[in-house]
């Protein structure tokens, strides 16, 4: 690796840090902007309740103390007690919640990329062919529908009116349609990527100079072509997955998935303000951590490309 | 010029001083006026079949939007089961289209003429085709001031950063380069569930509190967050613009700065600005109706296609047509604004055709 590319990792590196440190403060300071503070709720509680409740959660202190403490706790990955959920510790619901998660945003990740380029290079193999248009008319539809309405249409049409696949997220089977629901823009969107791309790549004189020089048809493929074209799909793999996890927010919902986005959106709901921070933090490193990884694979794998 | 040099004289040739002749002045006549580059884009614009039925499209969806409502007999917000002095009326409650409650079932038969529910009523007595339509309105109103909300502070922010230059671009374009790399979907949601309650009561008694503090604080949302992209599109466009040959030489040539700006700046970068605002639209109106899928979006009675969607899921199993109606609404205006929106790209900004 050249010094430029480590110098630019290193650089990239402070910004995702800055970046994650600047969510937190917003987070902390935008959710104790909030007027009369968690425990003014749906019940009323008197003034010495609050004041003790106040005070079990360090919440009677100066801000400037309650931040750093927030931060000291935050870096060792205490995000203290849930507020709602009596007894349980927001860690662990996340912890819980991130499991299901996992399994969901890594397996409609994979289906997307694999799916998604080969679909691409097939249409830009078998270019102005039926083929390649009804792909590029499907893919367009995908694109411009929101992930709740495909979410709740898949719902509607394979769990309520064909009954194939279970509607609950939490049953067997049941991470299907939200993994189907997930992969279906990011792969719609990696397969307009990778044909024109390929398109670009299979006009250029290399791939002349191969077929000219009788490398079989197969290697021109796969060692040249796709390789190539494969480039700009790295540059979407951060994207893709903050669509994942935003996504995952509402269709966990639809689904009823025990995942941590639906642990988000409820708590959100119920303000509970311990979880809202927490896994806003959680979820926002995440999506800062996936585009780091993204744009330092860009560059390696091509170092003639200059970011900034 | 062979045979003066022979001579090493100059003899000017008379033929060359005479007036032209009719044959020759044919060859200096316009065959077609001159066409500017807008007409140029409107053009090429006009070619692209796909562009314009996606404008027709936006076009139709608009006007009825607007004009739907104005002789439409029911309204978005009255329940038709509650009259003031009478029981409720549970039988205009979940009407499939076309479908009549009970009184109005005995008024047809008197006789009376009763205007169909088209899309039946919702859970509570509205009809729903009324909520739809309204719906679109809001989702596309959102859309549409959140854009100019964006497309103002980033052109204030992008054309400060690009004229100052030196220390002013760093720090802007440093901030920017923050708010860039924020989850923004994660950041709208806190803001959007904070921001509520505190606005609600800020509002009490003005003239914004009918638009709803949700509402609200979508536009403040777009306005801290969404202008990034377009700031830095903007300075960019100054940036590179301000190095162009032509501009050295309006300069050169004694051309002030408003001249400049007015006659080579704001000309050469309007159709980006307008592009990019025009892709801006589809964007705004998604997150909005994500927003209010997720119950955070504009405030009951109000509709909006993403709060029609959210409630239709509660009744899914009896009437999924409540989902798919402002689904396929919804899914089209995006399509046929990015459809059109790539259009104008194509048609006015050739440089921006990646």
């Amino acid at each position: 690796m050249n010094p430029k590319t480590i110098s630019y990792i290193i650089k990239r590196l402070i910004l995702a840090v800055f970046t994650v440190w600047v969510v937190f403060t917003l987070t902390f300071f935008i959710m104790h902007a909030v007027p009369g503070g968690p425990f003014v709720g749906e019940k009323a509680i008197s003034k010495a309740a609050q004041q003790a409740l106040e005070a079990k959660y360090g919440l009677d202190k100066p801000l400037s103390t309650q931040y750093f403490t927030y931060l000291n706790d935050v870096v060792h990955l205490r995000f203290g007690p849930s507020l709602k959920q009596r007894g349980r510790m927001v860690i662990d619901i996340m912890a819980d919640g991130l499991k299901t998660s996992a399994k969901l945003g890594v397996v409609a990740a994979v289906l997307a990329l694999v799916v998604g380029v080969v679909l691409g290079a097939a249409a830009a193999l078998r270019r102005n062919t039926i083929p390649d248009r009804i792909i590029m008319v499907i893919t367009t539809a995908f694109v411009s529908m929101p992930s709740f309405i495909m979410g709740s249409l898949l719902l509607v049409i394979f769990a309520i009116k064909l009954q194939v696949l279970p509607a609950n997220g939490a049953s067997a089977g049941g991470l299907i349609l939200p993994i189907i629901t997930l992969m279906l823009y990011p792969m719609a969107y990696i397969t307009r990527l990778t044909r024109s791309s390929m398109l670009d790549v299979l006009g250029q004189d290399y791939i002349r100079t191969a077929k000219a020089k009788g490398v079989p048809w197969g290697k021109i493929i796969f060692g040249h072509a796709l390789k190539n074209s494969l480039i700009p799909v790295i540059t979407y793999f951060g994207p893709m997955m903050a669509y994942i996890v935003t996504g995952s927010l509402v269709v966990e919902q639809i689904f009823a998935v025990p995942g941590i986005g639906r642990a988000f959106v409820s708590s959100i709901i119920n303000r509970d303000y311990m979880m809202i921070m927490g896994t806003t933090i959680v979820l926002a490193t995440l999506i800062v951590v996936m585009n780091l990884v993204s744009d330092i694979m860009y560059k390696v794998v091509d170092p003639r490309i200059t970011l900034e | 010029m062979d045979s003066n040099l022979q001579r090493l004289s100059m003899q000017v040739n008379v033929d060359d001083l005479l007036p032209a002749s009719e044959k020759e002045k044919e060859y200096m006549v316009k065959m077609r006026p001159s066409t500017t580059a807008f007409q140029d884009g409107v053009r090429r614009l006009r070619k692209n079949k796909v562009a314009m039925v996606s404008f027709f499209i936006i076009i139709l969806i608009t006007l009825a939007s607007i004009l739907v409502p104005l002789f439409w007999p029911y309204k978005y917000e009255s329940m038709l089961g509650i009259t003031p002095g009478k029981p409720v009326d549970a039988s205009y409650n979940n009407l499939r289209p076309f479908e009549y409650s009970k009184t109005e079932q005995t008024r047809i038969e008197a006789g009376e003429k009763v205007f169909p529910h088209v899309f039946g009523t919702d859970s509570s007595g509205r009809d729903y085709f009324i909520r739809v339509v309204y719906g679109t309105r809001i989702s596309l109103a959102v859309g549409f001031f959140a854009s100019i909300i964006v497309l103002v502070i980033g052109l204030l922010v992008g054309s400060v950063a690009g004229y100052a230059g030196g220390m002013v671009d760093i720090i802007i374009m440093r901030i920017v380069d923050v708010i860039y790399s924020l989850p923004d979907m994660l950041m709208v949601i806190l803001l959007a569930s904070v921001l509520r309650e505190p606005l609600g009561k800020a509002l009490e008694g003005t003239v914004l509190e009918k638009i709803g503090s949700n509402i609200i604080s979508l536009f403040i949302i777009f306005a801290l967050l969404y202008w990034v992209s377009m700031s830095r599109l903007i300075r960019g466009q100054i940036l590179s613009l301000r190095e162009q040959e032509y501009v050295l030489a309006a300069q050169a040539s004694g051309a002030k700065a408003g001249w400049v700006i007015r006659k080579h700046l704001i000309p050469n970068s309007i159709s980006v600005i307008v592009i990019s605002t025009a892709l801006q639209i589809p964007n705004a109106i998604f997150t909005e109706s994500y927003l209010s899928f997720l119950g955070l979006g504009v405030n009951a009675p109000m509709p909006s296609l993403g709060s029609l969607a959210s409630d239709a899921l509660n009744g899914l199993k009896s009437y999924p047509f409540r989902l798919v109606i402002p689904a396929i609404v919804i899914s089209l205006i995006v399509l046929s604004l990015n459809l059109f929106g790539d259009g104008l790209r194509d048609a006015f900004d050739p440089k921006l055709n990646g």
